[in-house]
């Protein structure tokens, strides 16, 4: 026991130095700025901004719209899931692809496209004369098209690897449909379930863009109020006593969240995915179908087909002239041909996902085993810093990361390590679920075939986690690919990555400014797409040898 | 468990994949270490915000009249660039900071963010823009007028007069046209609110946006939503305000950027209601602890050449703060405003929270 435990705190130093480096270090440095003055703590700022009626309103707010986000896309979403994890048809992997684009798209872009849909002049408007710009239900939509695919890959990832046949045993048995669902499927979904929910909750809680676009200057979420009192009223003290207030926040939600994954966990005998779908059969399940295509035309699709649309309007009817210019200098804002932007992100987001790889991929190795004692809670703290807001982290590795030989304020590097602090909670959180559920009397029974530790992880973990794996890495480049909050508040060297350049030339008026940007986003869509498309693909097709 | 052994060519797959990230990391780090080591000592880095935008043919004019090559580090946009700068004074990112203006000014001088040096070609700036004149912590390179633009189709097809001053904004005739910006999130937002601070006086400016707000002024976050998706005269916009908050090169750019034929429309889509201008005036400094600072004074120097100044209307869309020959589309479809809107910058440090939070509770709220 205590070599394992040895050997598990091995694998564990790696993504701890890393977290501590690159996240605790800074954090812990710009929120020690704000409350020291003088070589003394000032607690007192604390009492003053926790008591000031406008935070009680911003919390408030900050609540209820991500637990209505997280409950309106669990609602949606978990039909998507059970289609894309039992039912085979035509397209599906280009449609599994499709609905984890808006994931990665920028919010500035994003935000437009909705717009387009929702306000004065979209289509709600013209149809029936309904507008939701500037209310909370184009907040609330717009976090579902954001976080449809967290649900669907999350739940429909393990959903699709769980035998049907124990469902089909409580049926015989004497189960109606939805109880032999909620008796044996539930509970084994539930930690995925736990998982998917709290990431939804978390992005929506720590929501910034969206909220801003789409809800107007009416509503902030805490978020906002950090990033106000950061980045443009450098007021350190409030901006550090929010940051707590929000740390605290998200450690109570994962503090839940744990708990809740470990009563529900369990060891499940997992099967190849390609032989647990089917072709619909009988009317409810082409019903179902057909809904959850409708939910994702019109939720999905829709806004990213209007983006494209945008990208082919030209003062002289649609055309290619916007794509054009994205190879060329002459006519644009930018200095470097906008097309060079895909080339950086590309290679940034490989750098952080191979990052995210081994940082996660370690994490989760670990704690696969569940631990009591010190292990517990390490992977509740690899996800903090997907509850803390990109300005604090960017300025934290400002000031933390300053004196040689860690001066990596200029370096290339300091991107894709941002970034890979965003994905590689996602990682651990793909893997740990599949990992845990494999039965351990598989490892025991190599071990007794005289597999090594090593052998038999590799001969008895690997397969079984390989498509999780696969989810993982897809999730960690394509969040890479558009992450633009971190990245924005750390200063750059290169040439400005997707979401920056589509950003930078949103800033500028002019159409031709306008449609460059559209048709830069519509090629962010699509590289993401082809990304995704290509690790479906990579998918065993035919593995009927796996057990 | 591993019945029979086709399984194997997985592992390779996944191999594959492996490698071909593998070498992916090892391009970026190529195309990084590139960066990093070329020309040691000769470097000169300018931080800077994310609109600063110039053709490389004019830093490579630079390298060749001074033997230093500039390297750029952006960072968001000018609020947060200068907000890193305060927080990292004296163990700079960089060797020069560009764009900090005049309603951050005073926070990067007090944070003793800059060192003075006395840019050579400074005789030629007008002395209004020298706001530092007596210690030349810092240098202006250029000015930018915030000013309401109008649709002029609009106004053409409803007989309309555009309105000119901050005044004709609360007259029912402009009843549900305006769109700004946030004042909290916003620059333009901001530098409107200015103006009006300017205008009618810190007693005075709130019962004026009182009026806007009964007048169906309306706030929206950012620029990009303001221009793009409220503002009816953007090319290709659907939005249906036709008067915004924006900049007086705006109609400039709309014709330069407009996408249309080679020819040269008679007159900007929008235009400019000149009596609304907040000036912005943005400036350059050597920072405290740079590690290159000759290459840094240089620089500065050269940002006030010719050979810069005449980049700044096309590249970033703001005037030269030296007097040179300015594009077409400037001359053509551009104004100058003679007399816009300024608060002191030490009046906008003490007074931004006030104010911001004023206007919150007034016009979001």
């Amino acid at each position: 026991m205590t070599r394992s435990l040895a050997v598990r705190l091995a694998l564990l130093a790696p993504p701890l130095a890393f977290f501590a480096l690159f996240f605790a270090y800074p954090v812990a440095a710009i929120v020690g700025r704000g409350l020291r003055a003088d070589g003394a703590w000032r607690f007192g700022a604390a009492g003053e901004v926790l008591t000031d009626p406008d935070l009680a309103g911003v919390l408030w707010f900050t609540c209820w719209q991500a637990a209505a986000s997280t409950a309106l896309t669990l609602a949606l979403a978990l039909p998507g899931a059970y289609v894309f994890a039992r039912l085979d048809f035509p397209g599906k992997r280009l449609l599994h692809a499709v609905v984890a684009v808006p994931f990665v798209l920028p919010t500035v872009v994003v935000g437009a496209a909705f717009l387009a849909l929702l306000g004065r002049g979209g289509l709600l408007d013209e149809l029936w004369g309904v507008r939701l710009d500037n209310t909370v239900w184009a907040i609330l939509l717009a976090h579902v098209f954001f976080n449809y695919a967290v649900v669907v890959r999350t739940v429909g990832g393990l959903w699709a690897q769980l035998d049907p046949r124990q469902e089909e045993a409580a049926r015989v048995l004497g189960a109606g449909r939805f109880a032999a669902w909620r008796r044996v499927t539930l509970p084994a979904l539930a930690p995925a379930l736990a998982a998917a929910g709290l990431l939804v909750f978390l992005f929506t809680f720590t929501s910034f863009g969206v909220v801003q676009i789409l809800g107007g200057p009416r509503y902030a979420t805490l978020e906002v109020e950090i990033y106000r009192q950061t980045a443009q009223l450098l007021d350190l003290p409030t901006a550090a006593v929010l940051t707590l207030l929000q740390f605290a926040a998200v450690a109570a939600l994962l503090v839940v969240h744990g708990r809740l994954v470990r009563r529900r966990e369990g060891t499940l005998a997992l099967r190849d995915p390609a032989t647990t779908a089917h072709r619909p059969t009988g009317r409810a399940q082409w019903a179902l179908l057909g809904g959850v295509l409708t939910v994702i035309g019109a939720l999905l699709v829709l806004p990213l087909a209007v983006l494209v649309e945008r990208s082919l309007s030209t003062p002289d009817g649609y055309g290619l002239t916007h794509y054009r210019a994205l190879t060329g200098t002459e006519s644009g804002t930018l200095a470097v041909a906008p097309w060079e932007a895909v080339g950086t992100s590309l290679r940034y987001a490989a750098v952080a996902t191979v990052i995210a790889l081994l940082v996660g991929g370690l994490a989760a190795v670990a704690l696969t085993r569940r631990g009591r004692g010190p292990l517990r809670g390490v992977d509740a703290l690899l996800m903090l810093p997907l509850g803390t807001s990109a300005v604090t982290v960017g300025f934290g590795f400002l000031i933390a990361l300053d004196e040689p030989p860690l001066d990596l304020r200029s370096s290339w590097l300091l991107v894709p390590l941002a970034q890979a602090l965003v994905g590689a909670p996602f990682v651990v959180r793909a893997l740990l679920p599949v990992l845990r559920a494999v039965d351990d009397r598989l490892r025991q029974a190599a071990a007794v075939l005289g597999a090594s530790p090593w052998r038999a992880w590799r001969e008895v973990d690997l397969p079984l986690a390989r498509r999780a794996l696969l989810v993982a890495a897809g999730f960690a480049f394509a969040v890479s690919l558009g992450e633009f909050g971190a990245t924005v508040f750390i200063a750059r060297a290169d040439s400005p990555t997707l979401p920056v350049a589509v950003a930078r030339l949103l800033g500028r008026p002019g159409e031709l400014n306008y449609g460059q940007a559209m048709a830069l986003s519509t090629v962010l869509m699509l590289v993401c797409a082809v990304t995704l498309l290509a690790l479906e693909r990579l998918r065993p097709a035919r593995s009927t040898e796996m057990l | 468990m591993h019945r029979s052994h086709p399984g194997r060519a997985r592992p390779r797959r996944a191999a594959v994949l492996v490698t071909a990230l593998g070498l992916a990391v090892l391009t970026g780090c190529g195309g990084g270490s590139d960066d990093a080591s070329g020309g040691e000592g000769d470097e000169v880095v300018l931080v800077t915000h994310d609109s600063f935008e110039i053709p490389q043919e004019v830093l490579d004019t630079f390298t060749e009249e001074t033997g230093y090559r500039v390297r750029t580090l952006r960072g968001g946009d000018a609020g947060v660039v200068v907000n890193q700068a305060v927080l990292s004074a004296g163990n700079p990112q960089g060797d020069v900071l560009f764009g900090v203006d005049n309603t951050l000014l005073s926070r990067a001088l007090d944070a003793g963010v800059f060192t003075p040096h006395e840019s050579a070609g400074l005789a030629s700036v007008p002395e209004e823009y020298q706001l530092d004149a007596g210690q030349h912590r810092v240098t202006p390179i250029d000015t930018g007028d915030i000013c309401v633009n109008y649709d002029r189709g609009y106004f053409a097809e409803h007989d309309l007069a555009p309105p000119e001053t901050l005044d004709e904004l609360v007259d029912p005739a402009y009843r549900d046209l305006l769109v700004v910006e946030n004042a909290a999130t916003s620059s333009p937002g901001l530098g409107f609110l200015l103006a009006t601070v300017d205008a009618y006086g810190e007693d005075g400016w709130q019962e004026y946006w009182q009026r806007l707000a009964e007048n169906g002024v309306e706030v929206v976050d950012g620029w990009e939503q303001a221009y793009y998706e409220r503002f009816s005269g953007a090319g290709g916009s659907s939005g249906d305000r036709p008067l915004v908050v924006s900049y007086a090169s705006s109609p400039p750019a709309e014709v330069a950027f407009g996408g249309e034929s080679e020819e040269l429309p008679a007159e900007a889509p929008t235009g400019v209601s000149t009596g609304t201008c907040f000036r912005q005036i943005e400036f350059a400094g050597l920072l405290d602890g740079a590690a290159h600072p000759e290459g840094g004074r240089a620089l500065l120097d050269f940002l006030l050449t010719d050979t810069f100044q005449r980049e700044l209307p096309m590249s970033m869309f703001v005037n030269p703060v030296v007097e040179t020959e300015l594009p077409e589309v400037f001359t053509r479809y551009g104004v100058t405003v003679d007399e816009p809107w300024s608060v002191e910058p030490a009046a906008i440090a003490e007074h931004r929270e006030e104010w911001v939070d004023a206007w919150t509770s007034l016009v979001v709220r």
